[in-house]
């Protein structure tokens, strides 16, 4: 039988979510503890572990999230046991990415091995469901098809990280050089890029009321996918490059002009994913490899993560109160009040900007680059646990 | 062929046109005008749904046996939920209340938004496989 209505519980997604700006505050802790040293490499274990607690503690959290809350949609079918595996990704993907972040620090192997376990059984059993789903799918839409390749990629980013792991820990020969630039590849532009053009191509068009991205584009992922699968890096890095302009070009011809925190965070987003673009064509020349880092996890993977949030969190509130209280549910303006938004907003921009300046001058700016980071991860957990709190209250009236 | 995912596909993306005017409207403050714009784009989402609840769904829940519990009993409930969202936010038009109108129309658009990438990637593409030949009468005749 064919559902559409398998939507889960809200706590299912609910607790990746409210996890992911502890992590975002923990990576905070870390830059603060390590100080201007923190910037000195892109291998240091502080600038690994903080990688990390972002990549997979902030970044990975919600998506995973998010994207067990759509595969029954997707699929037309429940996963099977939604309380049983969302239970066992998150607390696979909480626990063992605090032992990565852990096993980086101290660099002991047995708090490595830890994380390899943890993550690989977390990971494990989100891909056999995502696979599931996903090859159950009976019309694959373009949205449909990068998912599909987004979760090819994040299987190849996991397999190559899991083997670094073992390879720093001593369990086995580090990969070659050349392999070593791949798991960042396949990580950043393989599945986060892919995962982002794909929400863009929904969230740009319908929230910023722009006109559709051209349709070719739709090859994008199918594009980077090969170029990744060849080694070639700075194909991929041109093609979101051009993405990115794209977007750039659509929100100037927009016609919803109310200013709006959702779009703002996208602007970020693309304007640092530009960026970093240029940085990366001029590191030969000039060691930018760090700045990179800075812009595309903080500056754009979090801006479009962070403006997910403010998106979901609320709607989800609204349709589990609208399906108890019909109309009496608050509207998704409601829950939260817009000024903290913004005010999460602007500490977060100047997080960014203090951390693209500490790369230059890691002596005067890497302290209160920390101190907003930590400040703006604060106000986001607030934030969302607002939302929750004024859920609550409604459900129990 | 006419093709049935297609043609609504595309009342969606007009659909879409109208609540952008109307929202745009209402935020710039021109009341007559927003209430112009918010009739219009009401009618067309009532259009859209009477020819799927009136037509294909029917016609599909005929050819395949599947009522009840089945998809199209989904869309039915969420366009049960998008039109306590369009009476409110024809109150809020008509009360002149600008935040009230563009709350409700942000929540409208979410929902409006996950419900067709259900129908565009799985309800339609069932209606044509199940309904082929006749997709291109029952899109004629209304
Ligand atoms: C099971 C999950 C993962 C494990 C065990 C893991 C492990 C590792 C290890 C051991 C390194 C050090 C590499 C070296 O010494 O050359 C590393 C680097 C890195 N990883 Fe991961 N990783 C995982 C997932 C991810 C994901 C999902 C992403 C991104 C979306 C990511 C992004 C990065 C980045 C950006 C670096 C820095 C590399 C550099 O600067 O060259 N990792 N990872």
């Amino acid at each position: 039988m064919l559902r559409f209505d398998q939507a889960p519980p809200f706590s299912v997604p609910l607790r990746f979510f409210l996890t992911a700006p502890a992590f975002a505050f923990l990576a905070a802790l870390v830059a603060l503890r390590q100080g201007p040293a923190l910037f000195e490499s892109r291998w240091s274990p502080a600038a690994l572990a903080i990688t990390h607690l972002l990549t997979l503690g902030v970044l990975g959290m919600v998506m995973l999230g998010a994207m067990l809350q759509i595969l029954p949609v997707l699929a037309g079918a429940p996963v099977a046991r939604p309380r049983a595996v969302a239970f066992a990704v998150h607390a696979g993907l909480a626990l063992g990415t605090l032992a990565l972040a852990a096993g980086f620090l101290t660099a002991e192997p047995a708090l490595m091995a830890l994380a390899m376990g943890l993550l690989g059984f977390a990971f494990a059993v989100f891909l056999s469901a995502l696979a599931w789903a996903l090859w159950r799918v009976r019309v694959v839409s373009a949205t449909v098809a990068a998912l599909r390749l987004a979760g090819i990629a994040l299987a190849v980013t996991v397999l190559l990280g899991l083997w670094l792991a073992a390879g720093r820990s001593g369990f086995g020969a580090m990969p070659a050089p050349a392999l070593r630039d791949l798991h960042p590849a396949w990580g950043l532009l393989g599945w986060a890029g892919m995962l982002i053009a794909a929400v863009a191509a929904q969230v740009v068009p319908m929230f910023h009321m722009t006109p559709a991205y051209p349709k070719w584009m739709r090859w994008l992922p199918f594009a980077a996918l090969g170029m990744l699968a060849a080694g070639w890096i700075a194909g991929p890095v041109g093609l979101y490059a051009g993405f990115a302009a794209t977007t750039l070009w659509l929100h100037a011809k927009r016609r919803r002009r109310q200013p709006d925190v959702n779009f703002v965070f996208w602007r970020a987003a693309v304007v640092c994913s530009l960026a970093a673009a240029l940085v990366w064509l001029a590191t030969p020349y000039w060691g930018g490899q760090m700045l990179v880092g800075v812009l595309v996890i903080a500056g754009a993977l979090l801006s479009v993560v962070t403006a997910m949030l403010y998106k979901i969190v609320p709607f989800l509130a609204w349709l589990h109160l609208q399906a108890r209280l019909g109309a009496q549910a608050p509207n998704v303006r409601q829950y939260l009040d817009e000024r903290k938004q913004r005010r999460q907003l602007w500490l977060h921009l100047l997080a960014v900007a203090l951390l693209a300046a500490a790369v230059t001058a890691p002596q005067f700016f890497a302290y209160p680059a920390a101190i907003l980071f930590a400040a703006s991860a604060v106000q986001l957990g607030s934030n969302l646990l607002s939302i929750t709190l004024e859920y609550r209250k409604r459900a129990a009236s | 062929m006419a093709n049935i995912g297609d043609y609504m596909s595309q009342e969606h993306r007009q659909c879409d046109e109208a609540f952008a005017r109307a929202e745009d409207a209402v935020a710039s403050g021109d009341w007559a005008a927003a209430q112009a714009a918010f009739e219009a784009f009401h009618g067309a989402m009532q259009r859209h749904f009477a020819l799927e609840e009136e037509k294909l769904f029917p016609a599909f829940e005929e050819a395949t046996g599947m009522s009840g519990a089945g998809p199209t009993q989904t869309m039915r409930i969420e366009h049960e939920q998008m039109r306590r969202l369009f009476e409110e936010m024809k109150q809020a038009a008509l009360a002149r209340e600008s935040a009230q109108y563009l709350g409700l129309s942000e929540t409208l658009l979410l929902l409006m938004q996950q419900h067709n990438i259900k129908e565009e990637s799985m309800m339609y593409p069932m209606l044509d496989e199940a309904l082929g030949s006749r997709a291109g009468e029952l899109i004629a005749a209304c």
